[in-house]
């Protein structure tokens, strides 16, 4: 046990605030992602996290918070894909694939000049990798405000969703606003997005949002289990996570640590590899067994 | 501009570009834009590692790429939607930021494993460049018509004796041996832009494959070329410009031909 | 006015169907015309379905059947003609209408139930969330038994077949109660057995529960001991009656605008195109 809690982990100031946005990225992600997946928008997802690689980029370049570049780009890219319309479509993927090839290379240039500006080496890795150790303190309540606006909205338009990813017409012709409900959701996905940007960074963000949903999804059968274990999943990848990098400062190479957001990868995929199916529907002829009185 | 030093730039970039515009055309018609995301991923992990160990660069692109391709060949395209892909090529970037924080570099190497760096590329490692070049040209050659053939018709194909499956492994070597040269230049994250832009905006201009062969290695050539022009005057990221023009022809190669 | 046969096994008492009179009819369509990308898909629709009445909307393939109950629905916008529910052009209430699509494509990873698809059926539409109660949970029992889907109330909706995951959607549309109930050709892909189930679970539900139904199909068949009456879709046009008086070769010939003919066999009708 000495050894995966090495000393001084729970009073370390930096990881208890960790800890603490652990726990609103993985349950903003959980609940969000399990939505995502089954409208299957896992592409809309990760095309708003290179987005956000830019945004994060371009605050850095001007000097503002890494989150609220994530965020307002997110949420830009949210607006823009539901005016267009976010289905996969044919063409649709290199054509998309192009647009944020740009949206990429901006990222480059942004983060170009930013070192040049302010000489601080790594500010290209915590974007595109994470930085929750080094989130500040005051940050803190933004984010928490943040996730829980996002949770509130998704769990507010659960049925409606539901309904919609069950089939789009019924629920127009009992007159639900599908437009609206979709843009809704879709910045509720732009702010999950850009926290698991802070947390794991914005290349990896993906692994939180459809990991731990997918892995809920083939164990939950209904809705309101689906998001509670996918909020637990999510939560027990980010804190071993946080631990294991802790920890890791005293594995070689001494004093450097791995990143966070490498163990949380690799919890998210574990947490998913296959486990035999749920039991098979129960046979109709199981009555006949029972002798008759 | 044009010193000995750049020279090299010039050749190898040049070589890079004509490979990735015809790579990207059969990639683009063949459908396989999966493999020029996914292939990228396992490419910065064995980039990274190789860098970490201290060998040449190329190297581990090159064997990670070529592993992808085939582990990308062995899946099958069912898989291609499945969590466990997505959830692997992420993970493949993990291994890649993994790599790199333990070396001692870190941040300039990010950057350029991520987003491209090909001034200053000394004849040493022009010639791998070249060299992986010259082997994509001869494989594409020697195979053309069945790629062609499986590419259009893949039923008559098999009729006629030509396996898909193996044409579709033999094609997925070749881009990775594309993406092995690209990525030096271009960058892990914007391979896509050099390799697929081109041959989209080429493929939307003219049907005519040997038309948009060419032409998709000529507007390459041109993307590079105003990238290093633009790259050198200003000293910002090749990757940007290469991202920016790839996105431009592409949308002007779209609104001419929607009328 | 020619007799409908009635299989007497399923139909309870019931006085003569005739002309059913409670003043306006249930749905009204009067000139309804659509337009898609500078054709005239239908032109002149109009017929009226009264409380009771099982309206089987027959035609071939791309005639312009789920065009036409996308406009009862108010999903797309006629360029003429109106359409009038329970005598209101704008339905204030969506409640009335009940709404089945065509087949759905659901996801075996979907995270809901049988019950939980009829449950969407009792306020899907509105925001926030319904708290269980024993009263809830009792109106969704109901509804799953009503279309004999009881046994697999608690299994995924994905993983059901299609007659099954048919029959969940039935009761998903019935739940709340509505005056009308449209089905976007609800036997296609049903094997043979499913599809008589599924016409004479309807045929009950429709006289149980004293609702309209107009049914989408391009074969009249299975319906043709249920239908009270036909509405023809052929050539952007509509011939609506009796199956007897609209499924003629001289009446279908006029609505195709080409030579066809219909023959009967054994019950069985078939309408084959002429020289």
């Amino acid at each position: 046990m000495h050894y995966l809690f090495e000393p001084g982990l729970l009073a370390s100031g930096p990881v208890r605030t960790a800890l603490l946005i652990g726990v609103v990225v993985a349950v903003t992600s959980g609940v969000i992602g399990v939505f995502t997946v089954i409208r299957g928008q896992s592409f809309a997802g990760h095309s708003l996290a290179d987005v956000a690689t830019t945004g994060g980029s371009g605050a850095f370049l001007v000097g503002l918070n890494q989150f609220w570049g994530f965020l307002a780009a997110g949420v830009a890219a949210a607006a823009l894909m539901e005016a267009i319309g976010v289905q996969r479509r044919r063409g649709r993927d290199v054509a998309t694939g192009v647009v944020l090839g740009a949206a990429l290379g901006a990222a480059a240039l942004f983060l170009y000049l930013g070192t040049q500006q302010t000489s601080t080496t790594g500010a290209s890795f915590t974007i595109l990798f994470g930085s929750i150790f080094v989130v500040s303190a005051d940050t803190v309540p933004v984010l928490i405000a943040s996730g829980v606006l996002a949770i509130l909205t998704v769990v507010v338009l659960a049925r409606v969703l539901l309904l919609t990813s069950l089939s789009p017409d019924v629920a127009r012709a009992r007159g639900v606003n599908v437009r609206l409900v979709g843009a809704a959701y879709l910045i509720a996905l732009a702010i999950s997005v850009s926290l698991s940007a802070v947390a794991i960074g914005a290349v990896l963000s993906t692994a939180l949002l459809i990991g731990p949903a997918a892995t809920a999804l083939r164990v939950s059968r209904s809705p309101v289990k689906a998001m509670a274990v996918a909020a637990a999943t999510g939560l027990a990848a980010t804190w071993i996570g946080i631990v294991l990098a802790y920890d890791s400062y005293y594995w070689p190479p001494h004093g450097h640590g791995w990143p966070v957001s490498f163990f949380v990868v690799v919890l998210v995929l574990a947490g998913y590899l296959p486990r035999p199916r749920p039991v098979a529907r129960r046979s109709p002829h199981e009555g006949a067994e029972c002798s008759p009185a | 501009m044009f010193s000995s030093l750049m020279m090299n730039t010039w050749i190898a970039a040049s070589a890079v570009a004509v490979i990735a515009g015809v790579t990207g055309f059969f990639a683009v018609l063949r459908g396989s834009t999966f493999a020029a995301h996914a292939i990228p991923n396992g490419a910065f992990a064995g980039a990274a590692g190789a860098s970490l160990l201290g060998i040449n660069v190329i190297w581990g692109l090159a064997v990670f790429s070529i592993g992808g391709a085939l582990g990308i060949g062995a899946l099958g395209r069912k898989a291609r939607h499945d969590v466990v892909t997505a959830l692997a090529l992420v993970l493949m970037l993990g291994l890649g930021a993994l790599f790199v924080s333990v070396s001692t570099e870190y941040a300039q190497e990010t950057y350029s494993l991520l987003f491209g760096e090909v001034f200053g590329v000394s004849s040493t490692e022009v010639q791998p460049i070249v060299g992986l070049g010259v082997a994509a040209v001869v494989l594409i050659g020697v195979a053309f018509r069945p790629l062609m053939l499986t590419s259009a018709l893949p039923e008559v194909a098999e009729a006629r004796g030509v396996s898909t499956r193996k044409t579709e492994l033999y094609f997925l070597v070749v881009m990775a041996l594309a993406a092995s040269m690209t990525i030096p230049v271009v960058g892990a994250l914007l391979m896509f832009s050099l390799m697929i832009g081109p041959a989209a905006a080429a493929r939307a201009v003219t049907a005519r494959p040997g038309v948009a062969m060419a032409l998709s290695a000529a507007i390459a050539l041109a993307v590079v070329w105003v990238s290093i022009v633009l790259s050198y005057r200003t000293n910002w990221p090749l990757g940007f410009f290469v991202g920016t023009a790839g996105a431009v022809f592409f949308v002007i190669a779209q609104l001419s031909t929607n009328r | 006015m020619a007799q409908k046969a009635m299989p007497h096994d399923l139909a309870p008492a019931q006085e003569a169907p005739t002309a059913r009179d409670d003043g306006p009819g249930l749905l009204t369509l009067d000139g309804i015309g659509v337009r898609f990308g500078g054709r005239q898909v239908l032109n002149d629709v109009s017929f009226t379905l009264s409380k009771g009445e099982f309206a089987g909307l027959i035609g071939p393939n791309g005639a312009g059947k789920t065009t036409l109950l996308r406009v009862i629905l108010g999903l797309l916008q006629p360029s003429g003609g109106k359409v009038l529910v329970a005598g209101e052009q704008h339905l204030r209430s969506k409640q009335l209408i009940g709404y089945v699509p065509q087949k759905l494509v659901i996801d075996p990873d979907m995270p809901l139930r049988a019950r939980d698809v009829v449950s969407l059926g009792l306020d899907g539409n509105k925001l926030g969330f319904s708290f269980p109660s024993r009263q809830r949970r009792a109106l969704i029992d109901q509804a799953l038994a009503d279309v004999g889907a009881d046994s697999y109330a608690d299994h995924r909706v994905g993983e059901l077949s299609g007659g099954e995951q048919q029959r969940v959607l039935i009761a998903h549309a019935l739940i709340s109660r509505p005056r009308l109930l449209l089905l976007d050709e609800p036997l296609a892909n049903l094997d043979l057995k499913s599809e008589q189930e599924i016409v004479a679970l309807l045929g009950k539900l429709a006289r149980e529960h004293e609702i309209a139904v107009l049914l989408s199909a391009h074969d009249m068949n299975p319906l043709l001991h249920v239908m009270d009456r036909i509405v023809y879709v052929a050539n952007g046009h509509v011939a609506t009656g009796s199956t007897d008086e609209v499924v003629t070769s001289a009446g279908l010939s006029r609505l195709y605008g080409h030579h066809v003919d219909v023959v009967r066999v054994h019950g069985r009708v078939l309408v084959v195109a002429g020289e």
